[in-house]
C-alpha cells in the first residue's frame, strides 16, 4: 500500500537481508527508558495541586502532586526514593503526555 | 376493507419501509460515496434470492420525542439469500434511518437473524453503516450490542463470520467485526475506531483525521482489524464472493470441491527462490506454482506482510496456506505476524481446512520494541495454534529454518503430519555467519588474519549444518524432495490425511496466550 521503492535490508543475528521494510516497522516508535527520577505527566490534563517543596525528602509511592484528567483527579507519585530538586510546573498549568513535573535527586 | 385494498395497503407500506430514511437522506448517503443498505444486499447476494424478515418490526422508545419517530425496519435490514449458490443470512445497517443507530429493536433484529444463521449453520455476514448507539434508548442500547457479541462469540468457530464494515462502525460497535472472521473495509468509507478523533483532541489534547485513526488503509495495515481491503463498494462485494467459494458452510462441512486444474504460473517453481539465504523472494510466486489454477485469495494482505496467509486449492479441495514471506522484513516472526498467522491457523482448523507450511525465515525480529510488545507472547499464539491444530498438517521448508522460528513453523515437533524440505534447506539454530561469529569469537579475534579465518569458520560451520541432511537424518524431515516434486508431493500428503483422525484429552478448552 505505501510501499518503499528504496533498497532496504534487515539485520538479524549479524546478517544483512536485503528486504522491504512496512510502514509499521519503518515508523515505529523508539524504545525510551523512563528513568524513575523524573516524575513525567503519563496523561495530559491540568496540574490542580503540588504536594511536595524543593527539598523534600520523598519515598518510593509518595503523591507529589495531582493531575487532573479524563474528569479524574489523579495522584502522580515518586517512582524511586529522593529528595525534590526542581518544580516545573503550578498549579494551573496545563500539560501534555510526557511533559516533565518533578525532578529528584 | 375488501381483499384488494387490503393489497394495496400492503404494497403502500411496504413501499414506504423500503424507502428506508427518505429521499434527502438517501442522497446524502450517495453524496458520501455509499450505496444504499438495501442495494448493497441485492448487489452482493445472488439475483432474486434475497428474503427479508422483520420488515414491520418498530422500536419502543417513548422517552426523548422517539415516540412519535417512525423509524424505517428500525434501520436495519435482515434476512437470508445466496451467494453463488451458497446460503447465507445477512443484515445490513441503515444509514439513512436515525444515522443506522442501534437500539434494542434494532439490535433483536440482529440477534434474530444470527440465531437463524446458527441453527442453519450458515454464514453470517454483517454490514455494518451505524453512527453508534441510539443514545436515547440508553442501556437498552448496550444490551443490544452486548446481546450480538455474545452471539458472535457463540458462532465463532461453528458458521464463517463476515463483517463489511461500509461506513462508520465506532465505539462498543467495532467488538462486533473483531469477533468476526473475516472484515472487508473500502478506502474511505469504512471507519473503525474506539474513542473518535473529537474525544482524543478533547482528552488527550492530540489532533488526529478521522482516515489516519480508523480510516480503511489504517485498519488494513497497520492495527490490523480488516483482513481484506477494497478500493469501491463493488469491488469488496467481489471479494466477498471469491473468499465464500473457498471456505465452508459450517463446521460439519467442508468447502465445496472444484474442478481440479494444474497451476498456471510459468516460472519453473526451482527458479522462484535463490540459492543464498540471504537473498528475497516473492513467497506468493510458491504458492501459485504449486496451486489449481494458480489461484491464491491472500488474507491480511497488507497486515504484516512478513508472513503470508489465504486460501487455495489443491485438486480442487481448499487449503489454507501459511507463507514466510522474505520480500517483506526478511520473512521474520514478529508479534503481528505471529498473531496474524495464529487467527488463520485456528479458522483453518475449525473448518475442516487443511494447513500448508512454507518456510523460509531467519527468526524472530529483534529489538526492545518487539519484547517491550510482548513478542513472548504473542509469538507463543503461533505454537499454539500449530499444535492445537488437527486438520493435516503439511510443511516445506523451501530454504532458511533458523532457530525458534524453525519450530514454530509447523515442525514435526508441533505435530505436522508431512516435513518436506528442498535440497537447497538449511536446517539450524541459525544462519552460518551468526552462528561462526559466536560459537569461533576467540579464535577468530586471536587469528593472524581474522577476516580469511571468520570465512574459514563460517564454511565450517556451513558445511556441516547448512543442508537438510541432518535434519532428515534424524527424521525431523519426512522426505528431501525436488522443488519441481512439491505438487505431487504435497497432493499425495494432502490425500492419503483426508480421513486424518487426532484425539485429544478432554478438557472444556485450552487456555492459550491470547
Amino acid at each position: 500500500m505505501t510501499e518503499s521503492t528504496e533498497p532496504e535490508t534487515l539485520n538479524i543475528n549479524g546478517v544483512l537481508y536485503p528486504t522491504r521494510l512496512t510502514r509499521k516497522y519503518r515508523e515505529r516508535k523508539p524504545v525510551t527508558i523512563r528513568n524513575p527520577m523524573e516524575v513525567r505527566a503519563v496523561i495530559p490534563g491540568e496540574i490542580v495541586e503540588i504536594l511536595v517543596e524543593p527539598g523534600q525528602p520523598v519515598e518510593r509511592g509518595d503523591g507529589v502532586l495531582v493531575l487532573e484528567a479524563m474528569k479524574m483527579r489523579n495522584a502522580v507519585s515518586a517512582a524511586a526514593a529522593g529528595t525534590v530538586t526542581k518544580i516545573h510546573v503550578e498549579p494551573g498549568s496545563l500539560v501534555a503526555k510526557g511533559t516533565l513535573l518533578v525532578e529528584l535527586e | 376493507m375488501d381483499k384488494r385494498d387490503r393489497l394495496a395497503e400492503f404494497r403502500a407500506r411496504v413501499a414506504q419501509l423500503h424507502a428506508g430514511g427518505g429521499e434527502a437522506a438517501a442522497q446524502k448517503q450517495a453524496a458520501s460515496g455509499k450505496l444504499l443498505a438495501r442495494d448493497r444486499i441485492l448487489t452482493l447476494l445472488d439475483e432474486g434470492s434475497f428474503h427479508e424478515y422483520d420488515l414491520f418490526v418498530e422500536h419502543e422508545c417513548r422517552d426523548f420525542g422517539m415516540a412519535e419517530k417512525r423509524l424505517a425496519g428500525d434501520g436495519v435490514i435482515t434476512g437470508t439469500g445466496t451467494i453463488l449458490g451458497f446460503p447465507v443470512c445477512i443484515y445490513a445497517q441503515d444509514f439513512t434511518v436515525a444515522g443506522g443507530s442501534l437500539g434494542l429493536r434494532h439490535a433483536r433484529k440482529i440477534t434474530k437473524i444470527m440465531d437463524h444463521a446458527m441453527n442453519l449453520r450458515v454464514p453470517l455476514i454483517g454490514i455494518n453503516d451505524s453512527g453508534g448507539a441510539r443514545i436515547q434508548e440508553g442501556v437498552n442500547s448496550l444490551a443490544g450490542y452486548g446481546e450480538i457479541f455474545y452471539r458472535n462469540s457463540m458462532a465463532s468457530g461453528v458458521i464463517p463470520q463476515i463483517s463489511v464494515v461500509l461506513g462508520p462502525c465506532a465505539g462498543g460497535a467495532v467488538y462486533s467485526p473483531a469477533l468476526t472472521d473475516f472484515v472487508f473495509v473500502v478506502d474511505k468509507i469504512s471507519k473503525m475506531f474506539i474513542t473518535g478523533p473529537e474525544v482524543i483532541k478533547t482528552v488527550l489534547n492530540e489532533e488526529i483525521s478521522m482516515e489516519d485513526l480508523g480510516g480503511a488503509r489504517v485498519t488494513a495495515e497497520v492495527s490490523g482489524n480488516a483482513h481484506f481491503f477494497a478500493e469501491s463498494e463493488q469491488d469488496c462485494f467481489e471479494q466477498i464472493k471469491r473468499l465464500v467459494t473457498f471456505i465452508p458452510w459450517n463446521n460439519a462441512k467442508k468447502a465445496d470441491p472444484f474442478p481440479a486444474k494444474p497451476p498456471r504460473f510459468e516460472t519453473p517453481i526451482e527458479k522462484i527462490v535463490p540459492d543464498t539465504p540471504r537473498e528475497p523472494f516473492d513467497v506468493r510466486d510458491v504458492v501459485r506454482a504449486v496451486c489449481d489454477d494458480s489461484d491464491f485469495v491472500e488474507i491480511q494482505e497488507h497486515f504484516a506482510a512478513n508472513i503470508v496467509v489465504g486460501f487455495a486449492r489443491m485438486n480442487g479441495n481448499t487449503v489454507g496456506i501459511v507463507g514466510n514471506q522474505p520480500a517483506v522484513l526478511a520473512g521474520v516472526l514478529d508479534v503481528d505476524a505471529a498473531d496474524k498467522a495464529a487467527r488463520f491457523i485456528r479458522f483453518c482448523d475449525a473448518f475442516n481446512i487443511p494447513l500448508i507450511t512454507l518456510v523460509d525465515l531467519p527468526g524472530y525480529l529483534p529489538g526492545v520494541d518487539q519484547e517491550h510488545a510482548g513478542v513472548i507472547r504473542h509469538g507463543a499464539k503461533i505454537l499454539y495454534a500449530y499444535s492445537e491444530a488437527t486438520v493435516p498438517k503439511i510443511t516445506v521448508i523451501l530454504r532458511k529454518a533458523y532457530g525458534g522460528g524453525y519450530i514454530a513453523m509447523c515442525s514435526r515437533h508441533l505435530g505436522a503430519d508431512f516435513v518436506f524440505a528442498w535440497p537447497g534447506a538449511e536446517i539450524a539454530v541459525m544462519g552460518s555467519e551468526g552462528a561462526a561469529n559466536i560459537i569461533f569469537r576467540r579464535e577468530i579475534a586471536g587469528a593472524e588474519d581474522p577476516e580469511a579465518r571468520r570465512q574459514e569458520k563460517i564454511q565450517e560451520y556451513s558445511d556441516k549444518f547448512a543442508n537438510p541432511y541432518v535434519a532428515a537424518a534424524s527424521g525431523h524431515v519426512d522426505a528431501l524432495i525436488d522443488p519441481a516434486e512439491t505438487r505431487r508431493y504435497l497432493l499425495h500428503a494432502l490425500e492419503v490425511s483426508q480421513q486424518k483422525k487426532t484425539v485429544r484429552p478432554e478438557r472444556k478448552h485450552g487456555v492459550p496466550p491470547f
